[in-house]
């Protein structure tokens, strides 16, 4: 039998990541994420590792962006304020094709907000923190499990695809422990050699050069067409989900991440009261898991989305689903006392299922 | 070829055989030959990543023959540290203008130094923001007229000019840093042994190395090519002396 360990989330990100081959890590500390920092510089140094805990979030992406340039596996992790200011990094990094691990584990805001949990930085991820038009790969655990799984996706991802990779979890998650089975990390064969990182010319004939800089005519859109080109390439071979009772479903939910955790006890409530309630949630919010949201909603138009803000996945879901779909919405913005309880899901559901 | 023929002058095999996009009478261009010769005369061209900055050296890999990082302005320093952890045997170095480091990127230069971040940082001082287009920067001289200083720089209003090479020489981290100039022939070729040094400190990690220039914007200062060249010995000299303010290396 495989050793079972009983584990706090963000310690379960930090394992992933030494297990999957992260040997640099530069981060500032932030609540509710410290474990992150604390675990690493505790631990990287006996893998080899190197820690930076960096004069501020602004300097630590820019080390993962050098990091990265020079073709190491680097993370950094921080929460929703800390992240805003990684914004300008990441826009570089994105525009690079530097692939690195980025973690939020999110506190509510706006502003300086609270430590406790939120998923109001759905957007932030989404959508493109910083400026210029581009995405992140966004994967979104919802166990301490699948923060240590995910989190060795997240560097496989990032190595294939050239491009930053988000690992978006919440106070809950990161502060919450539980049973893990620490799996062995199996680099993939496929991985594609970093010919184009900094390491020094060594013999090229042609030198590296890792930039966003794009002043030549028609250059920058050439580059933006190809950097478009590789979102698409996600969008067709990168989704993941978990879809559970969609089957008989009469009403569907759909939750992310923490939210989801709560949504699931209520399904399962509503279930032995014999309401057929069916689950999507989205494991990689982008790419975000279109198809299969404009299928069930061609079966099942009732959905009702669960969120810990004031509503943000629910557009992509509106965006998702079959025109006729009926897509509703429940959530609570974040703050102490605003985490909702599986029964007052489960009354939602009630609510919802009839009218 | 005659072999009484000896080459006595030739393209450092570290820069590319291009034409150069600076203003005529910047200094940019030869600051570029000195770092180049520097990696040159100590070997390290296939072992040296340059990361670049915004500004007009925005385009290092256009003119090094070299891996270039392009990092965001300001954030050199933090870029190099990321790169110099992954290959500690690299020869890393920042090249940055006096917008970019004394002013958005003032805490990354001053923790990189204080860090003792074992890379070498050429820092181009011409008091004034370049590639946008002239404006007011951190080391503008007291009364300079800038296109964001348009009755000349207050120090009651704006503040004063900073000296980078002394301040960061107060650093525990730094192990080198000197204020240099290209004004004069002569001043070039000492700049050049000063940018040397500090790129040799590297290779024989002896810690985090500076090396200010100062140079000359004709363009935006409003100036003929051989005026602007003049006021860096006139005026820039008196308010940012030259010297090494630190060397760890002269210590007994």
């Amino acid at each position: 039998m495989k050793k079972r360990l009983f584990v706090k989330g963000n310690e379960a990100i930090a394992m992933g990541a030494i297990e999957a081959g992260c040997r640099y890590y530069f981060g500032y500390p932030i609540t509710p994420q410290n474990d992150i920092p604390e675990y690493m510089s505790r631990e990287m140094p006996l893998v080899g590792g190197t820690f930076v805990q960096a004069e501020s979030e602004v300097a630590a992406i820019n080390m993962v962006l050098g990091a990265g340039a020079a073709g190491g596996r680097v993370m950094t992790s921080s929460s929703g304020p800390g992240i805003s200011l990684k914004a300008e990094g990441m826009s570089f990094m994105a525009g690079s094709e530097v692939p690195a691990v980025i973690v939020n584990i999110q506190r509510p805001g706006p502003g300086l907000g609270g430590i406790d949990v939120s998923q109001a930085d759905y957007f932030q991820a989404v959508k493109g923190a910083g400026h210029g038009g581009y995405h992140l790969i966004v994967l979104a655990p919802h166990s301490v499990q699948e923060l240590y799984d995910l989190t060795m996706l997240a560097f496989d991802l990032s190595d294939r695809y050239r491009i930053p990779a988000m690992i978006l979890g919440d106070a809950m998650l990161g502060q919450m422990k539980e049973a893990l089975v620490p799996n062995s990390y199996r680099a993939p064969e496929d991985l594609p050699a970093k010919d184009w990182a900094v390491t020094g010319k060594r013999g090229r004939i042609r030198s590296n050069a890792v930039k966003s800089l794009y002043l030549g005519d028609g250059e920058l859109e050439a580059h933006n067409w190809h950097l478009h080109a590789k979102y698409e390439r996600l969008k067709e071979r990168e989704i993941r989900f978990e879809a559970t009772g969609l089957e008989d479903a009469e009403l569907i939910l759909t939750a992310f991440g923490g939210a989801a955790r709560i949504v699931k006890t209520a399904i399962a409530m509503a279930r032995r009261e014999g309401l057929k309630v069916g689950l999507i949630r989205p494991i990689t919010l982008y790419p975000f898991p279109a198809e299969i949201y404009r299928k069930a909603t061609a079966e099942t138009p009732k959905v009702l989305c669960v969120e810990l803000n004031n509503g943000q996945m629910v557009e992509d879901v509106r965006l998702s689903a079959h025109p006729g779909a009926d897509i509703r919405f429940y959530g609570r913005p974040g703050g102490t006392g605003s985490l909702p309880n599986p029964e007052e899901i489960f009354e939602q559901i009630c609510k919802h299922y009839k009218d | 070829m005659d072999s009484n023929v000896q080459t006595v002058f030739q393209r450092p095999s570290a820069l590319k055989e291009v034409p150069t996009h600076y203003c005529a009478g910047c200094h940019h261009g030869t600051v570029h030959r000195l770092v180049a010769e520097a990696i040159d005369l100590l070997d390290v061209q296939q072992q040296t990543v340059g990361i670049g900055s915004v500004g007009c050296s925005v385009l290092l890999y256009d003119y090094f023959d070299i891996d270039v990082v392009e990092a965001p302005h300001g954030r050199a320093p933090a870029v190099a540290t990321g790169v110099k952890r992954v290959h500690p045997d690299n020869v890393v170095f920042t090249y940055q203008g006096d917008g970019d480091l004394a002013a958005i990127g003032t805490a990354e230069i001053i923790h990189a130094a204080n860090r003792g971040e074992p890379i070498t940082v050429i820092f181009l001082n011409n008091t004034t923001y370049g590639m946008t287009g002239g404006q007011m920067a951190p080391t503008t001289l007291p009364g300079q007229v800038t296109t964001t200083s348009p009755y000349g720089r207050d120090v009651a209003k704006e503040g004063h000019p900073i000296r980078v090479a002394e301040l960061l020489a107060m650093l525990d981290g730094t192990g080198f840093s000197a204020r240099v100039a290209v004004d004069t022939p002569k001043r070039a070729i000492e700049a050049g042994r000063t940018i040397l040094k500090a790129f040799e400190m590297q290779v024989k990690k002896q810690g985090f190395a500076f090396v200010e220039v100062l140079g000359a914007c004709p363009t935006n200062w409003g100036m003929s090519p051989i005026d602007a060249n003049a006021r860096v010995g006139n005026e820039m000299m008196d308010f940012f002396p030259l010297g090494v303010y630190k060397d760890i290396t002269t210590k007994g």
